[in-house]
């Protein structure tokens, strides 16, 4: 901040809509510029330049622009938005807008990093191959996560999708390695309650210490929501590419960000795209969920598990369609299985895990695990479908071969899916309940497995 | 004509500059830090550009300067093994100049400007030349590279020309007094001329059963990849880049996933070409303009590697060229369509969509170049339609353009059945044009084989529905032995495992080998059956597990004989 000039004040507001303050007359003002608006009451507001031209500045301010009159002077800071980040924000809770909210001191920062962030190089990626155990058999075995991935999860309203993030956030390791480790928590437009559930959760199980929490909640403004999830990964980049930490970042709820975006983008007249969201959506969430992965000769990385509620359980609605486009992989929730008391209710089916392969087999989980998890996946499709003709002509009609394939499919979502909200398991016990429960279907069923696994780890 | 101006306005991509006064198109330099952008638009005395770079705290009266050229690719020795940005910039070269992040204001050459290579002339002193004629030869690494006469110079007589070592921007010819270097410049927005289009009739061999068999794309088409998240269009793709038997693949991964292009990028090098024992990357160039690259440079990645794509196909060569995707290419043109306000068509896209895409899908051909050898250029498109949906308009008006068509199918993915390509709503045109040259090629009854394999899943289909109702024990016998034959023909022959070194690939010759398997498990099937043999003893020959298991055996080829043994042997002990 040290070479920026004193700068002059507007005092030129020619209109003000929604969120957006218009300003005339102004000497070059630079696009996304930082701004500084003064109300009459002496109070101060920030906002970013959105348009920029000779005759006319367009401003979005964050806060909301309630109490703002022609009269508010406007001041333009000459630099785009950063982010403070240092080692120090660990075990810190902050605002939507970065301002510490633990009643802790202001953070004193080792570094100043534009939010906004750049792309990294293709050339300079590496490809993520480590396998991390989240303790959940459903992930784990069936869609594998690995450090550098984006895998988000598909809920929707009424699903426990807050526990098995805390789940995720507080089993989550890599087997064998010792490394520094953080998790940072992106809240956006989180109700007040939630938010109370996460901080008993973070301090309860001690999580907090290796945290970095942003809360932007429901009652916060819409355009600080759009900056929320920038101040978190750009935190997120520094502990991982500058001080060489492995990074998770959850980020909940997406789709109240998306609502954001639309709101401002309306505000703006834009002209729409799908279901009134603008068309800009796909690279705007490319810009957040883009910035995980690795580095080659670098030691961090960040994973992130973005949050997503599917509007009326619709997974062609744009947000997890756009979503699914650019992450790898998706874990959708279901309802069915919620109320049939499964937890996690993990869909299976629709579930994938995209980098899967690159970080499972032999050396990293177990050799059988990727014929394991086909298998199942078959198995349990095939079980399922079963069960509706079963519905219309009754078990009797079956063959034995179908009973066991409907059998399979009962014992796969009550041994696999099912477990404990505190229940860590290992990649071998999970592993382990797979080959126990394909015992129950004929060998010959065992189509996608070669017969060397099935010689090591059927036990009849 | 003033080339100097200022800039008016910036919002986002999009910048207004005035006094500088263009052509449409031109490229200009934007701002102290003389960020690339293209203008798309002109109105009175302000000139729009689209701006490949981020344009954050860029203002209104920094300098804007016209180069006066419309957007270029380098074309020469190279080309081949770079990867590169949407505009051409390398990305290793960028990751050396700034580290492991795209900043702006940034650039560098396409072409090494250093690298030396052995130029062998074919023409001598004196010779007359015409527009892309091949003045000499260039090995870039395993391929020969063919330096061709500019299209710019249309007739003319050979001053001098000299064999040694160059540069690609010495002089190796000069041509009635122009100086001609190895390195040639080609606006990408226009077709590279040829002498004669012709009508494909040769099929690009993929190595995948379902698309060699089933749904087979001719040399010089263009095939579209519909589908939704998670089906497999990238692997798909991936396994065509890998495995076809183009000479040169050009692969634009456009607005796609920073991992993904990475895969391609470490994947790649460490492939073997079946054809050559040589690494892949050797005949290979790649486009990686991920999904958080600058937009506008996405919009002009396609024109750019089609560009490069149509400069190996004029020296004779089959090119594949597979942009991955194009509906992120769509996508781009709407954004930056909404930044300038025009009115919008159908779901905001611009209303000259459709026009742009035939555009891009037309360049795709068999030729005859203009130095008279044939080359080609098959264009594979993934589209990625919202939710699915086929009936949007990215998708829609690419079905009107290309003549083959690869659904891929969520159902099948659910099933693990890859590729997930579906049989019975796949379609392709070039069957008639490509029926001679696999009777020629493969077998005689080869396309029979492949008729008879589809009515056989058309019949499951139909009987699924009855089986959906009653359950399969109500069906008659025969139609029980289809389903099975049905089943074998999806499991044993539409699945293949892009994974695995044996079932990776699988030669066209073989192909025919399985499928004749297939049949003949189905003949004896139907004897057995005409024998009184029941469906249940047919069903489970020990066999079929077998062939199963074959295709991911190492001695595949004898494992396939001895199928086809134990098959005569265990139906005559049935009795047949």
């Amino acid at each position: 901040m040290a070479n920026v000039k004193v700068s002059k004040e507007y005092k030129t507001i020619s209109q003000i809509a929604g969120p957006l303050v218009f300003v005339k007359k102004t000497d070059p003002v630079g696009y996304q510029e930082m701004v500084n608006v003064r109300l009459s009451d002496g109070s101060m507001k920030r906002g970013q330049v959105l348009d920029s031209s000779e005759d006319l500045v367009v401003v979005q301010i964050f806060e909301g622009t309630t109490g703002i009159d022609r009269a508010a002077s406007v001041r333009f800071l000459g630099e785009t938005m950063k982010m403070p980040v240092s080692k120090d924000m660990l075990g810190r809770v902050l605002s939507g807008a970065g301002e510490p909210l633990d009643g802790g001191s202001k953070i004193i920062p080792e570094k100043e990093l534009d939010i906004e962030g750049a792309a990294i190089n293709p050339w300079a990626r590496d490809s993520p191959a480590d396998f991390i155990q989240t303790g959940i058999s459903t992930i784990d075995g069936m869609n594998t996560l690995v450090r550098g991935q984006k895998l988000p999860i598909f809920s929707a309203s009424g699903l426990p999708h807050n526990e098995i993030a805390l789940q995720i956030a507080r089993q989550a390791k890599v087997i064998g390695e010792n490394e520094e480790f953080a998790v940072v928590f992106i809240a956006m437009g989180i109700t007040n309650e939630e938010k109370q559930m996460f901080m008993t959760e973070f301090e309860r199980t001690g999580a907090l210490k290796n945290a970095v929490v942003f809360l932007n909640l429901a009652d916060d403004p819409a355009v600080e929501r759009i900056v929320t999830p920038r101040l978190g990964l750009t935190t997120a980049e520094y502990m991982a590419f500058d001080l060489g930490m492995q990074v998770l970042v959850i980020m909940t709820d997406v789709t109240n960000y998306c609502e954001a975006l639309r709101q401002v983008g309306a505000a703006r007249e834009e002209v729409p795209g799908r279901r009134g969201y603008p068309g800009y959506m796909y690279t705007d969430l490319a810009q957040l969920y883009e910035r995980a992965g690795k580095i080659k000769d670098k030691k961090g990385s960040i994973t992130q598990i973005p949050i997503l509620s599917m509007p009326g359980d619709d997974i062609t609605h744009p947000i997890p369609d756009l979503s699914g486009y650019i992450t790898e992989g998706q874990i959708v929730l279901s309802r069915e299985l919620h109320r049939s008391g499964i937890y996690p209710p993990v869909n299976v089916s629709s579930s994938l895990s995209r980098l899967m392969n690159s970080g499972i087999g032999k050396g990293k989980t177990r050799d059988d695990h990727k014929a394991v998890s086909d298998q199942m996946y078959a198995a349990y499709a095939e079980g399922k479908d079963l069960r509706g003709l079963v519905a219309i002509v009754g078990k009797d009609s079956l063959s034995a071969k179908d009973r066991k394939l409907l059998d399979f499919a009962d014992l796969f979502e009550d041994r696999i899916v099912r477990q404990g909200v505190d229940e860590d398991r290992t990649i071998e016990d999970t592993l382990n309940i797979a080959w126990d429960i394909l015992k129950e279907l004929d060998v010959d069923q065992l189509n996608r497995i070669d017969r060397k696994y099935i010689e090591k780890y059927l036990k009849k | 004509m003033s080339t100097e101006g200022v800039i008016y306005r910036v919002a986002g991509p999009v910048v207004t500059a005035k006094g500088i006064s263009p052509k449409m198109y031109d490229v200009v330099h934007v701002g102290t830090e003389k960020l690339m952008g293209e203008v798309i638009k002109i109105v009175g005395d302000y000139s729009i550009i689209q701006v490949y770079e981020n344009t954050s705290g860029i203002k209104p009266g920094e300098p804007v300067s016209n180069t006066g050229l419309p957007l270029v690719v380098e074309l020469g020795p190279g080309l081949l093994t770079s990867v590169y940005d949407g505009i051409q910039r390398p990305l290793p070269v960028l990751r050396d100049k700034m580290g492991d992040y795209i900043f702006r204001g940034v650039t560098a050459p396409g072409l090494d400007r250093k690298k030396k290579w052995d130029f062998t002339p074919v023409v001598k002193k004196g010779d007359e030349v015409e527009a892309g004629q091949v003045l000499g030869t260039v090995m870039e690494g395993t391929m020969l590279h063919k330096i061709m006469v500019p299209i710019s110079i249309k007739k003319g007589k050979i001053d001098s020309i000299s064999a040694g070592m160059f540069t690609v921007e010495d002089t190796i010819a000069e041509i009635d007094g122009v100086k001609v270097m190895m390195m040639q410049k080609w606006p990408v927005r226009v077709p590279r001329p040829v002498s004669e289009k012709y009508q494909p009739d040769v099929p690009l061999i993929t190595g995948l059963r379902v698309l060699d068999t089933m749904f087979p794309l001719a040399k010089g088409g263009a095939a579209a990849i519909p589908g939704a998240f998670g089906t497999g269009k990238t692997v798909t793709q991936q396994s065509l880049a890998k495995y076809s038997d183009a000479q040169i693949v050009v692969y634009i991964g456009c607005g796609e996933r920073g991992n993904e292009m990475t895969e391609v990028l470490t994947e790649f090098p460490e492939l073997v070409d079946p054809k050559t024992g040589q690494s892949l990357m050797n005949r290979t160039v790649l486009i990686a303009n991920t999904s958080n690259m600058p937009v506008a440079a996405r919009e002009a990645s396609v024109y750019t590697g089609m560009t490069i794509a149509e400069y190996f196909r004029d020296m004779g060569y089959d090119v594949a060229l597979m942009a991955d995707s194009t509906s992120r290419w769509a996508e781009a043109m709407r954004e930056i369509s909404s930044r300038l306000e025009e009115m919008p068509g159908e779901e905001g896209y611009p209303a000259y969509l459709s026009g742009r895409l035939s555009e891009f899908y037309e360049r795709a051909c068999r030729a005859k170049s203009l130095c008279g050898e044939d080359g080609s250029i098959s264009v594979i498109g993934a589209v990625s339609p919202p939710g699915g949906d086929l009936s949007e308009p990215v998708t829609q008006n690419t079905l009107r353009i290309v003549r083959v068509f690869w659904a891929l199918d969520t159902k099948l993915r659910e099933r693990r059945h890859f590729p997930t390509i579906n049989w019975l709503t796949s379609y392709t045109m070039y069957n008639k044009q490509l029926e001679g040259w696999y009777k020629k090629n493969v077998a005689e009854d080869f396309p029979q084989l492949k008729s008879w394999a589809m009515q056989v899943l058309q019949k499951e289909s139909e009987l699924q529905e009855i089986v959906q109702m009653v359950g399969s024990d109500s069906l008659p016998d025969e139609q029980k032995i289809t389903l099975e034959v049905a089943k074998m023909i999806r499991e044993i022959y539409l699945q293949q495992n892009a994974y695995h070194p044996v079932d990776c690939y699988c030669p066209i010759a073989r192909q025919y080998v399985m499928m004749k398997l297939i049949k003949k498990y189905s003949d004896l099937a139907e004897k057995a059956l005409k024998a009184g043999i029941s469906v249940e003893k047919i069903a489970y020959v020990p066999v079929r597990q077998r062939f199963n298991q074959a295709k991911y055996e190492e001695n595949i080829d004898s494992e396939l004989e001895a199928v086809g043994k134990d098959m005569d042997t265990q139906f005559a002990a049935l009795g047949v």
